[in-house]
């Protein structure tokens, strides 16, 4: 059983939970993740690690609701327990010294991006953080990520903050504005990974992207979280979670993440129907 | 209500018997239902006529055939004398896994295929009866595991100052973890997964091996004074090396073979392709037979095509029927005599009405246009001359190819060694495919750390994986004992 020793609601929908999870607090390093399952009856969830305090044995996540399992994560307070929490999975981000980098992080995408900005800054890097959301309310971690780097830029689809329009319109204008970029690391929905992609293949620029497949077991066993790099099939649990963006087949990964759409607004469904009838809604299963 | 147990007549007659008392099972229409298990167990009387079959050899070849080296006449001779708990106290001397051992072993290639009688009739049914004897005990509720008093159920304590780790929770790191325990050491068993087993709770479905039977063996395991650590990757949370650091003296790694095989064909990522192990995990550990109570969920089509054609082949197969599949094929290349599976799963597939394509290899995986499975390209074969592997090699006619329509394809043509371990310790040998090379009693390149069962081995049986743990518990004892003499 897993503490949740800190619960923060960052944005609408979107919650930062602190873990107490010793031994992965202390064996993490940015870019991996951890697997929750909420009690019994959960789903094993994959989320990417938004920060770690070894000292302190707790490991930071933030989770978007999307469906029935994020709600019912969503319900859980402080002082309440996660049932199991594995970790940390995938490989770590590499960070190296390469002069000037940019980080690109889109909706709740920002929350891993942090730790990588951050280690990237302290290896030496000037780091030029690209943050998008869909508007104002929704953008998260604006304070953390303008420590971790050296230069923040907003962009909001609204326009309530920052600039109007997408990540890839402010990245276009660095590119012309401010060559050379050593590197890019983004982290959001596929559709902006891949939209990134296109813009970073056109200039010539190393790209590295951080996939979420559909997964199970995250350790290399089930083979659910197959994406299609280069020539080559992958697991993004073991082989990733990061790969070059340039390599990635994007309409095989926005497929694959469509595989059960239909049960998942099923279960959705379900729920809110018994939240609707006044029986629980609480997350327990004794209402069934 | 006790039945009537059969007369002495009854019992000669019974030895007379050229044939093993069948299994009472559910009927296949209805178990194509349900996920409830499928053979039910012999009762006291199937038990006590079978018994009578036991010639009780005084040079028994069917323990020589055991690969734990059960005495098999004295707990059939325990069986006659109707003293079960006697007879669970005899396998457990060996085993520590009756019960499961007694459902999925392959019998039929092991102890019964020496048996005296199957010379010239069927063997005695020693797998049943080992189910019987260990069911027997479950019910009693007198089973701690220990073989030593079956009344006593407190947890053991170590008696001594070593620490062994047991890496993996399946059937050879299970019994390293027991036969360490009984001698005294102190055992921790670390699982990657949130339940401890490995391979029997999520590959093996609950048709075949129900959960309860796997978490009742646990527990006897965990009695014996094991420690279990679930939700901890050895590699990734803790490596070998900080082990050692930890205190731990010998490291036993079991981690199995868990790293699914694909074909290589193309189409093998569109949407509707399992690996047989994310087909059997999201059934068995997960529970998706159960959605959306429990919340991971499965999505099986009309038709469903299963490649490959051993016991996880049989098991999904098996699996996709009971979720509703209507039409469900085994697609194998070669023919049903090459089929690697055991003969009763494969009766009972087809019995489920599991229809075989053999002599059949799919080339290739189409889609639709959302990127779904829409058709199995596939290519008619004939047998050749024996290859490499002693059995007929298969060649593709030329001009054969057709097509199946299907909506599921399940890829169930082998697994690999996880290449976690091996990649995080220093020093310790692999070979080509990635087993960890260990000798005959499981020591690897490194000292103090030893190796058994698939991930060793390539995959294999769950009894192949306990014979290894056995033999290893064997060494890491002798190791720590000279250790202790320096």
């Amino acid at each position: 059983m897993y503490r949740i020793v800190r619960k923060e609601v960052l944005a609408p929908g979107l919650k930062r939970f602190d873990v107490e999870a010793p031994l992965v607090a202390r064996s993490a390093r940015a870019g991996q993740f951890i697997i929750l399952r909420l009690d019994e009856w959960g789903e094993r969830i994959p989320l990417t690690i938004a920060d770690l305090d070894p000292e302190q044995g707790t490991v930071t996540i933030i989770f978007q609701e999307v469906g029935k399992s994020t709600q019912l994560l969503g319900q859980l307070e402080e002082g309440e327990y996660i049932r199991d929490f594995v970790g940390p999975l995938g490989r770590p981000s590499h960070i190296s010294q390469l002069g000037r980098v940019v980080m690109i992080g889109g909706g709740v995408g920002i929350a891993p991006i942090h730790p990588i900005a951050r280690e990237m800054k302290r290896a030496g890097n000037e780091v030029i953080s690209i943050l998008g959301a869909r508007n104002r309310q929704l953008l998260i971690l604006e304070e953390e990520m303008k420590q971790a780097s050296t230069e923040v830029l907003i962009t909001t689809d609204d326009g309530s903050y920052g600039r109007k329009g997408l990540v890839t319109k402010v990245l276009q204008e660095l590119i012309i504005h401010r060559s050379p970029i050593n590197l890019v690391v983004s982290i959001g929905p596929l559709v902006m990974m891949e939209a990134v992609c296109r813009v970073t293949q056109a200039a010539g620029i190393k790209t590295m992207v951080s996939l979420n497949p559909i997964m199970v077991d995250g350790t290399g066993m089930c083979g659910a979280c197959r994406v299609q790099v280069g020539a080559e099939t992958r697991f993004a649990c073991v082989d990733g979670p990061e790969f070059d963006g340039h390599l990635v087949d994007w309409k095989l990964a926005r497929q694959r993440a469509q595989m059960f759409v239909a049960e998942e607004k099923q279960a959705l469904q379900e729920h809110e129907e018994r939240r609707k009838g006044g029986l629980g809604g609480c997350g327990c299963h004794c209402h069934q | 209500m006790r039945l009537p147990l059969p007369s002495i007549e009854e019992l000669k007659e019974a030895r007379k018997s050229t044939r093993k008392r069948p299994m009472p099972s559910q009927d296949p229409l209805a178990r194509m239902h349900n996920f409830a298990e499928v053979a039910l167990g012999y009762s006291e009387e199937d038990a006590l006529l079978e018994a009578a079959r036991c010639l009780s050899c005084k040079k028994a070849f069917c323990q020589e055939g055991c690969p734990v080296d059960i005495d098999i006449p004295a707990f059939i001779t325990k069986i006659k004398e109707r003293d079960y708990l006697g007879a669970a106290r005899k396998i457990k001397e060996k085993s520590n896994l009756p019960a499961i051992c007694g459902r999925v072993c392959p019998q039929e290639s092991q102890c019964e295929k020496y048996c005296i009688r199957g010379k010239k009739e069927e063997p005695v049914a020693i797998g049943r009866l080992e189910r019987f004897v260990a069911d027997y005990e479950i019910a009693q509720g007198k089973s701690d595991g220990t073989g030593v008093n079956s009344v006593e159920r407190s947890t053991r304590e170590p008696s001594r100052d070593s620490r062994v780790a047991v890496v993996g929770s399946g059937p050879a790191s299970l019994t390293v973890a027991g036969d360490l325990a009984r001698k005294g050491y102190a055992v921790t068993l670390f699982e990657a997964l949130h339940v401890p087993g490995g391979v029997l709770m999520y590959g093996i479905p609950e048709f075949r091996l129900p959960e309860r039977i796997v978490q009742h063996e646990i527990e006897g395991i965990r009695q014996l004074g094991v420690e279990i650590q679930t939700n901890v990757v050895i590699g990734s949370t803790i490596t070998v090396d900080q082990l050692f650091q930890k205190g731990y003296v010998a490291v036993f790694l079991g981690t199995g073979a868990g790293l699914p095989y694909f074909m290589g064909i193309p189409g093998e990522n569109l949407n509707g392709v399992y690996s047989a192990n994310e087909f059997l995990t999201r059934v068995n550990l997960m529970k998706a037979y159960l959605f959306p109570t429990y919340l991971t969920p499965i999505k099986v089509g009309r038709r469903v095509a299963v490649l490959g054609a051993g016991n996880v082949a049989m098991d999904a197969a098996r699996t996709a029927r009971r979720l509703g599949a209507e039409e469900v094929s085994i697609v194998y290349r070669r023919s049903a005599a090459e089929m690697p599976a055991r003969h009763e799963e494969i009766e009972h597939a087809k019995e489920e009405g599991v229809q075989l394509r053999l002599l059949t290899n799919p080339i290739e995986i189409k889609g639709d246009d959302a990127g779904w499975v829409k058709e199995l390209v596939c290519l008619r074969y004939e047998l050749g001359a024996p290859d490499e592997s002693g059995r007929r090699a298969p060649i593709a006619i030329p001009g054969s190819e057709h097509s199946l329509e299907v909506d599921t394809v399940v890829v169930a043509i082998g697994q690999g060694p996880n290449p976690l371990i091996t990649a995080t310790t220093e020093g310790l040998i692999a070979n080509k495919r990635g087993n960890i090379v260990a000798g005959e009693n499981g020591e690897t390149s490194r000292p103090g750390v030893f190796a058994g069962g698939d991930i060793v081995t390539g995959a294999a049986t769950v009894i192949l994986a306990m014979g290894a743990g056995k033999k290893a518990a064997a060494a890491i004892d002798r190791y720590l004992s000279e250790a202790s003499h320096d």
